[in-house]
């Protein structure tokens, strides 16, 4: 009993602290793979090729004045950043980062929940996440976050159905909603993506309106509704915005490549660097998007979901149940 | 232990949840609290062992809060406190003491006097979701598909009460034929 409290906690601690350096980095990755497209340097004077940029933005936001505004909510308007920055670490409980471990003869299972529910759990909480900005826009007093706020209403419920149709049917082929039981089922028979490439590809594009990036960017659309639900921000409170959308992206990367890519296969070294690969591609893809494709509008991502989007899912789940039967 | 220090825990987060949600007049804080509160119930179910309900009560009360949220965008100015009628604040107390103490009564008499049996009982090696769909499409067949039926008339409802000029988009047409659709409302008005 003592063993396992102790281990749980150090795997929750482990987590926590693994992504929140790495939402650090990922926006310098960001700002460095979107100069190196766009022809610019990007961040260059803050120790070697601007690494030491994180730690100047960590100092800069974590002394900047934290700012409540008149006229605002103030207890919705504080709490809002983190029900974003701590649904995305509550996500991560069920996600298996690596295959099992010996260290030291002791046995690690890098997974803090194996609930055998896995994937939902996981999509649910993320889903909470859009509580943030949706809370922090209406409680701003402002009329651009409160568009920033219902335009991520509408996100929420268009992206919402076509993620949880286009998952339904590999699970339906896996016959388990566990995220293990996904890798052990791809390492018998193959991955899911070659049996089931329509569903990736419209779990692939929800997963960009879950994020909230760019060409569904419109939570927060920059250019044209200033901050959007983080104008009245300042601080870490806008921070851990930016940390929940980071590692949200993070672990939306490892949830794709479990679901449909193999995941880590039968558990070898190999299988286990080959996740981390495609955890990179996948980020480095949200990246690649950011800095090759226009945002969307409101009406044409709700067209995009239900019109094209949701037909395709349920006409590929009626076909997947046909084939099975 | 533990399953008793989070049943405790989150047993006073929801009711304080939704107590906050009953007695405030702020609207923006009545939503919250009440998504907060629908979450936290799904701790009760993730503690009894059913993972399967737990996600989904996280996921069909965030959706459908959300669409709460959205009415209330549209007719509250959310920032500023609601003007309601001051009623008597112990009939809320007293009402909502008397009904808790009902339902408990309710549910826990026939625990009580033992005439609780479990018609369908768990089947080994079957998992959680397995199980709910086991007794969906045995015992509760007939309740399912005919709250299925009734969903989907709903849904032909709507969409034939807000499917009216819904080929006509606003953002796609140039000024002119924006301002021809105006006239058109105006003549039939004046007329």
């Amino acid at each position: 009993m003592e063993a396992y409290l102790i281990e749980t906690v150090i795997k929750v601690v482990v987590v926590l602290l693994i992504f929140s350096a790495l939402a650090g980095i990922g926006t310098y990755f960001e700002r460095k793979v979107l100069a190196f497209m766009q022809r610019r340097l990007g961040p260059m004077y803050v120790g070697p090729y601007g690494l030491l940029q994180v730690a100047a933005d960590g100092v800069k936001l974590f002394t900047k004045e934290d700012i409540i505004p008149t006229g605002v909510v103030a207890k919705i308007f504080k709490i809002a950043p983190v029900i974003t920055a701590a649904t995305a670490f509550m996500a991560a409980a069920a996600i298996p980062f690596l295959p099992q471990f010996e260290i030291f003869g002791y046995t690690v299972h890098p997974i803090i929940a194996d609930v055998n529910i896995g994937i939902l759990y996981v999509l649910g909480v993320m889903a909470i996440g859009l509580y943030g900005p949706l809370l922090g826009g209406m409680a701003s007093a402002n009329k651009y976050s409160l568009i920033s706020a219902a335009r991520s209403a509408a996100v929420f419920i268009s992206y919402e159905v076509v993620t949880g149709l286009s998952i339904l049917a590999p699970i339906m082929m896996v016959g388990s909603l566990s995220l293990v039981d996904f890798n052990n089922y791809q390492v018998e028979n193959g991955w899911i993506v070659w049996s089931q490439p329509v569903a990736f590809i419209l779990f692939w594009i929800a997963a960009f309106a879950e994020t909230g990036r760019t060409p569904f960017h419109l939570i927060a659309n920059d250019h044209e509704i200033i901050d959007g639900f983080g104008t009245e921000y300042s601080g870490m409170r806008w921070g851990l915005f930016f940390i929940g959308e980071y590692a949200n992206m993070f672990f939306i990367s490892f949830v794709i490549p479990l679901l449909f890519l193999g995941g880590f296969g039968d558990g070898s070294v190999m299988g286990a660097l080959a996740l981390l690969g495609k955890v990179a591609f996948f980020f480095f893809f949200f990246l690649w998007t950011r800095a090759a494709w226009p945002d969307v509008r409101p009406d044409q991502l709700m067209w995009l979901c239900w019109k094209v989007l949701m037909p395709i899912a349920v006409i590929n789940v009626v076909i997947t149940g046909i084939v099975m039967m | 232990m533990f399953e008793a220090i989070a049943f405790y825990l989150f047993a006073f987060l929801t009711i304080s949840m939704f107590y906050i949600t009953v007695t405030t007049n702020q609207a923006l804080y009545a939503l919250t609290a009440l998504a907060a509160g629908m979450i936290f119930i799904s701790v009760f179910f993730f503690i009894l062992g059913a993972d399967f309900l737990g996600a989904i009560q996280i996921i069909v009360y965030t959706g459908a809060v959300m669409a709460l949220y959205a009415f209330g965008m549209m007719f509250f100015d959310t920032t500023r406190d609601v003007k309601e009628k001051q009623g008597n604040k112990f009939i809320i107390v007293g009402l909502s003491a008397l009904s808790a103490v009902l339902v408990v009564l309710i549910f826990v008499a026939p625990i009580v006097s033992d005439n609780i049996t479990a018609l369908y009982p768990m089947t080994e090696g079957a998992g959680n979701t397995q199980e709910v769909g086991m007794v969906l499409f045995t015992k509760y067949l007939i309740p399912f598909e005919v709250a299925a039926v009734m969903l989907l008339v709903a849904m032909i409802a709507g969409i034939v009460l807000a499917g009216k000029k819904m080929d006509l988009s606003l953002t796609l047409m140039n000024d002119a034929q924006i301002r021809h659709i105006d006239e058109e409302k105006n003549k039939k008005v004046i007329s």
